[in-house]
């Protein structure tokens, strides 16, 4: 049976569990955002896939995954920096004990 | 098939690689599997006929971002500490379990409606075309840009000594 749509959505679909798995059960917040790094590449190769399988003169699922890089990059620059700022505020990037805000 | 074997090949090892990044005890360890897993999916848009995005993924995700990471591990002297998990453990296993079955169920029983033409290559012109091209994403893409300055701006001004 030769490679289809099908496999590159399943292997999406299970990347993207990883990284859920990852994002909700993690404490260290750094290891939460490359979790969601992860998310966001599987939600990558999906998009890639569909524009390969469906439209494939078309790119429009490629230039989709451009802008999630570029929103990616940015995320992840913004999201370090807290992260940064936190530990220099309170000495700890555990997620469970950065609960300034919690009611 | 050269290119079945090669997704076989990128899959298993993606998926060995992001497994490790979520399971491994060691904050650095998981850092250098993640690389490893974008370079996986780098392969993967190869074997898309996605030449770009390869390109595009290999200098962003393993040049860049990785980097950032690792750097930020480095500053936040946590790696003594290792990845422990939350009390959520069982809980999250289960919603990831539940969305993996639910979407898998949902993918395999919807009919595709699959084209049999052959894929665009090389891609970087029609790239080019569509995000600065005459009714193309022109648009997108200046947001983009003052998207990624007003996230560089927000990056100094948070980690600035006072």
């Amino acid at each position: 049976m030769s490679v289809g749509l099908e496999h590159y959505l399943i292997l999406s679909v299970v990347l993207f569990s990883i990284g859920l798995y990852g994002a909700l059960a993690k404490r260290n917040a750094i290891i939460i955002l490359m979790s969601i790094e992860l998310m966001l590449n599987a939600v990558n190769i999906a998009m890639v896939a569909f524009s390969r399988y469906i439209v494939p003169l078309q790119l429009t699922g490629q230039v989709f995954a451009i802008f999630v890089m570029v929103v990616a990059a940015a995320e992840v620059a913004v999201g370090l920096a807290i992260i940064i700022a936190i530990y220099r505020h309170r000495q700890t990037i555990d997620a469970t004990k950065i609960d300034l805000m919690k009611w | 098939m050269g290119l079945d074997i090669a997704f076989w090949i990128l899959a298993v090892v993606g998926v060995m690689a992001a497994l490790a990044v979520v399971l491994l005890g060691d904050v650095f360890r998981a850092a250098l599997s993640l690389v490893l897993c974008f370079l996986a999916v780098a392969g993967l848009y190869i074997t898309l006929s996605a030449d770009f995005l390869a390109a595009v993924q290999v200098l962003v995700y393993v040049g860049a971002i990785s980097v950032l990471i690792i750097l930020a591990i480095m500053l936040t002297r946590e790696v003594q500490r290792g990845s422990p998990s939350n009390r959520l453990r069982i809980p999250a296993f289960f919603v990831a379990a539940l969305f993996l079955g639910g979407v898998t169920y949902a993918l395999l029983n919807t009919s595709w409606q699959v084209s049999s033409t052959p894929p665009l290559e090389p891609t970087t012109p029609a790239l080019a075309g569509l995000l600065f091209g005459e009714g193309g994403f022109i648009l997108p893409v200046e947001i983009a840009a003052i998207l990624l300055l007003a996230a560089i701006l927000g990056a100094i001004v948070l980690v600035r000594e006072k």
